[in-house]
């Protein structure tokens, strides 16, 4: 019994175990000098799972009476952000080399944060889902403020990290009244008392507080108020990863909980979702259009995406987490080519993120200006990159569901949205000459990723290699 | 081999297109060149190709020709087509695109990206009328934003990037409006094929949206969804605005594309959607749009008559010359279909050597204002000659194709509304009156302009982009059917499915009342 238990959480603890030995082994030894060996090691590591995770059996199981699902549904959620988390931990490495900045703690945070990810997307009860959690966000309030001499960063850290536990008292909060009303912490308890029409008002106000905390967590309005800052406090490294995967663990758990926990009352909570969504498409647009630091422009991009992405919740269909799973893959996959290139951002020897840094960025580098145009055009949607049919599927899955006002809505707000990634375009194309950013020859690696994401967004529009296949299956797993 | 055709003609120049961003280094002379004839001959190599097509095409088959069909991602179709209506609109694109590329020997600055985007762009406007998959339609429908915004944007005049972005802005809001709608019919027919879609028929019963009864129901949506976009496109009054400011903004054969080729996907997409897919919606919208239509010919005619710029006077003429268009798909029957096809096809020609002409003395003076001119005839008989002619045909004298269009149009136009057909009757006469105006400023008058004393006449690159343009003008003037042979089967299948579409819908609607 529990050896078979065991196994099933066997990614986990394998990469729980090695966390903990590379932060005994740094400790011990040379510390700071073995972090750039040990970044390599925990990416190399991650990769290995995500193909392991990926190849292997995904049928569904249930361990600990319970309190953990593994199926295809959590097995797609597991590559994409053990995958992402790889792909940033290597980009940012000789980011943080150069800058002195590279302690050994960050890979072991960034592996643990990544343990907490993979229990939250398996979670099938509400304790597995705060362990999971809280063990991703804990890690994540530390390294946002790993460069302790800047103050924007032990800024960002801190904000996080109140705001956070805010959060997570909501969350708390919440689960103690779905435990008071539904008599059980199982999901597959709560389902059975959660039905629609039998909804109590304990239950349903304890899963309004369930919401509003994974609100929270994947940045949606109005509980997003912490990004912008912590997008642009934290250094880039670590923006990059907050922007890619834990958005998608806590999408992915917010999906799991919505059906798994409450997916007898659909129409009850698609409503709070569709609000989310239509505010968080709104505010992204709206407020990226004056930001002038491109991280922070990327934090609202960031909200008006997950607003896009929680269309296909809101649509309560399996259509719809479908086309939630391709969207959220499709965006972690554009934001590494983009923070790949602000990470090449440098004027001086300094880091630099302002927008007008980029005039006639083409002229110089037009190589790169092709691909981050390429992704800028697929953030904003516009055909034929991939970041159009991430759209469309949202839609197909919403229209599908009959929310008409919703997919309008969007369509305007996506209308507007697209003006801000166009001032981009149009700084690097046609802005007036500045001073050049530095030529930079030690960043194979970034432009790589850079050139490797943009190719994807075209590519991809050819053929997907199974991604939708595979996004099918895990939405099946989760929805039936 | 031939079953390939249209792919072949749609990628060529993409694939062109994406060996010269990858194959062609150097900033030096050389290079430049080099980039210049890859175009060409890639652009010159297409037509040939697409002539193929033309030359196997069977006129008397109403149904789609050449038709590809394969697979794609999340259960896509990549279906590819062409039938009387849209082979000639390929045709026009093949055709223009050697030309723009010959008119832009001349440029400077950034050669090889600026012969990129123009393939890329000549790409997807194929694709635009080969396409019989919506989202296929909708992929290269929008793409070609991105290229359009860039020449605007990187080779464009002054005030470049207030055009460059109300031209992108304006025509994604449009566009969204209208994948919305397509999203939806997908959703109502479980297909995004255009063949099968255009022999559904959409619900039509009356519905309430926020407590306003709509008549015609979702087909009466749907409708307004894609106008959104395709008036925007053509560009219809009042959503024109973009136009004289993208034309003027836009270096000229930047302008030639606009005008020929992108202002004809808005008609193009009326035929092809609008009428055949929403019958009743289109039947209810059409007294809006044959007037609207009649105040555009009107309006803008008025308009361009003060203009002190000269692209700006031609922007404003192409959009009363759009309005022609409008009213003729509109008036929804063989003469006036017919029409409306030939007036995109004739205007295709005709504006793009209008701008052209502008292009000529621009590039020798550096201004468009047409106080700046006069006389010109002395120092530039073929010039002069040469815009006469476009003149002429602009303001729709017999024997050139632009009579041709017009007069069908309205004849179309007079049978479903009289006042309509009135009214767009006088706007031919401001045509007459701006288009005239503007040469004798130009051309006539004394050379008084110490500038222009010295001014050269046409090089003989000049005349050879000029010569397909005047022989097509004129041999279109005198023999019409070489245009009306093809479409005419096509458009009448047209008419009428859409007849019989709303005979059905008006004996269900009865069945439904009694």
């Amino acid at each position: 019994m529990i050896q078979s238990d065991l196994n099933i959480v066997l990614p986990e603890i394998i990469l729980a175990l090695f966390a903990m030995a590379s932060l005994l082994g740094a400790v011990y030894t040379v510390k700071d000098k073995l972090a750039p060996a040990l970044t390599w090691a925990t990416a190399a590591v991650f990769l290995v799972l995500a193909v392991s995770i990926g190849a292997g059996d995904t049928e569904a199981r249930v361990a600990f009476g319970g309190l953990f699902i593994s199926d295809s549904y959590s097995a797609f959620a597991k590559v994409v952000i053990l995958l992402s988390a790889a792909a940033v931990l290597v980009m940012s490495e000789s980011y943080l080399e150069r800058r002195g900045m590279l302690r050994f703690e960050f890979p072991v945070l960034v592996a643990l944060s990544v343990v907490g990810m993979m229990v939250m997307v398996s979670a099938g009860d509400l304790m597995t889902l705060y362990m999971g959690l809280e063990l991703q966000s804990l890690s994540l309030y530390v390294i946002a403020a790993m460069r302790r001499d800047s103050a924007k960063s032990t800024e960002a850290g801190m904000k996080y990290f109140v705001l956070g536990a805010l959060s997570s008292g909501l969350l708390l909060y919440g689960a103690s009244l779905v435990y008071g009303f539904a008599g059980t912490t199982n999901f597959a308890g709560i389902i059975d008392a959660a039905q629609h029409g039998e909804l109590t008002i304990g239950l349903l106000i304890g899963m309004i507080f369930l919401i509003s905390g994974l609100a929270f967590k994947v940045s949606a309005v109005p509980f997003h108020m912490w990004t912008p800052d912590v997008y642009e406090g934290a250094p880039t490294p670590v923006t990059a990863f907050f922007a890619t995967a834990p958005k998608v663990a806590a999408m992915a758990l917010f999906a799991r909980v919505m059906f798994d926990a409450f997916g007898g009352a659909i129409s009850d909570w698609s409503q709070v979702i569709v609000v989310l969504s239509v505010l968080s498409m709104f505010l992204g647009a709206f407020a990226a259009i004056g930001q002038t630091d491109l991280k922070r422009l990327m934090a609202y991009s960031s909200i008006a995406h997950m607003g896009y992405a929680l269309i296909g919740l809101a649509a309560g269909t399996q259509a719809g987490v479908q086309a939630m799973l391709v969207y959220m893959a499709i965006y972690v996959t554009m934001n590494i080519g983009t923070f790949a290139f602000i990470l090449m951002m440098q004027k001086d020897g300094q880091p630099i993120t302002r927008i007008d840094a980029l005039n006639q960025y083409a002229s110089r580098e037009p190589a790169r200006a092709l691909a981050l145009l390429v992704l800028l055009f697929s953030l904003a949607g516009v055909p034929p990159m991939l970041g159009f049919f991430a759209k469309l599927g949202v839609w197909q899955a919403a229209v599908a569901a009959d929310l008409y006002g919703l997919v309008v809505a969007s369509a305007i707000a996506s209308a507007i949205g697209v003006y801000y990634y166009l001032r981009i375009v149009y700084l690097m194309y046609f802005g007036s000459e500045t001073e050049a950013l530095d030529e930079r020859k030690d960043t194979m690696l970034l432009h790589v990723m850079l050139m490797g994401s943009a190719a994807v967004m075209v590519i991809g529009v050819f053929s997907l290699l199974g991604l939708d296949g595979a996004a099918a299956s895990a939405a099946a797993a989760l929805v039936n | 081999m031939s079953n390939y055709l249209l792919s072949i003609v749609t990628f060529l120049p993409l694939i062109a297109a994406a060996l010269l961003a990858i194959g062609l280094r150097g900033e030096d002379e050389a290079t430049q060149n080099n980039a210049k004839w890859f175009a060409l001959v890639t652009t010159t190599a297409t037509f040939l190709i697409s002539l193929g097509i033309l030359t196997q095409f069977d006129p008397s088959d109403t149904g789609f020709q050449f038709v590809e069909e394969s697979d794609w991602i999340f259960g896509l179709t990549y279906k590819m087509g062409v039938d009387g209506i849209s082979v000639l609109f390929v045709m026009l694109t093949t055709f223009i695109m050697p030309l723009t590329i010959l008119a832009s020997w001349d440029v400077k600055t950034r050669v090889k990206e600026y012969m990129i985007a123009f393939l890329v762009l000549e790409s997807l406007m194929i694709g635009v009328f080969c396409a019989l998959d919506l989202v296929l339609f909708y992929l290269f429908f929008e793409a070609g934003l991105i290229p359009m915004f860039l020449i605007i944007g990187i080779w464009g005049g002054v005030n470049r990037i207030y055009a460059s972005f109300k031209f992108f802005l304006y025509t994604f809001l449009g566009s969204v409006l209208m994948l919305v709608a397509i999203v939806a019919m997908y959703s109502y027919a479980g297909t995004t094929d255009i063949t099968q879609l255009s022999s559904d028929a959409f619900p039509f019963e009356t519905l309430s949206v926020l407590g306003i009864d709509v008549v015609g129901g979702v087909q009466t949506l749907m409708f307004l969804a894609f106008f959104a976009s395709f008036a925007v496109k053509m560009p219809m009054w009042p959503v024109h605005t973009w136009l004289p400011d993208a034309h003027v903004q836009a270096p000229t054969a930047g302008s030639v594309v606009l005008a020929a080729i992108l202002l004809k996907m808005g008609g193009y997409g009326f035929l092809r959607f609008s009428l055949p897919m929403f019958p009743v919606g289109a039947d209810v919208m059409t007294p809006l749009i044959l007037w609207l239509s009649a105040i555009a010919i009107v309006y803008t005619s008025l308009v361009a008559i003060v203009q002190e710029d000269m692209k700006k006077l031609i922007a404003y003429s192409s959009v009363a010359h759009m309005g022609f268009v409008t009213m003729g798909i509109f008036a929804a029957n063989q003469q006036g279909v017919d029409g409306a096809i030939f007036q995109m096809l004739s205007h295709g020609f005709i504006s793009a050597a209008l701008f052209l002409c502008v292009g000529v003395i621009y590039d020798r003076m550096h201004t468009r204002d047409i106080d700046a001119y006069g006389g010109l005839v002395i120092r530039m008989p073929a010039y002069a000659l040469i815009f006469m002619l476009f003149t002429m045909a602009n303001v729709g004298l017999p024997g050139t194709s632009g009579f041709v269009g017009e007069f069908l149009a309205i004849m179309g136009v007079f049978q479903v509304n009289t006042w309509v057909a009135m009214v767009a009757t006088s706007g031919v006469i401001f045509s007459a009156g701006y288009a005239l105006w503007l040469y004798r400023r130009v051309v006539f008058g004394d050379l008084v302009k110490e500038g222009l004393k010295t001014i050269q006449d046409m090089t003989a690159r000049e005349k050879w982009v000029f010569a397909p343009l005047v022989v097509m003008t004129l041999l279109l003037g005198v023999y019409p059917s070489l245009i009306t042979d093809i479409i005419g089967p096509s458009t009448a299948a047209l008419v009428d499915g859409y007849d019989n579409a709303l005979a059905a819908a008006e004996a269900a609607s009865q069945y439904a009342q009694n």
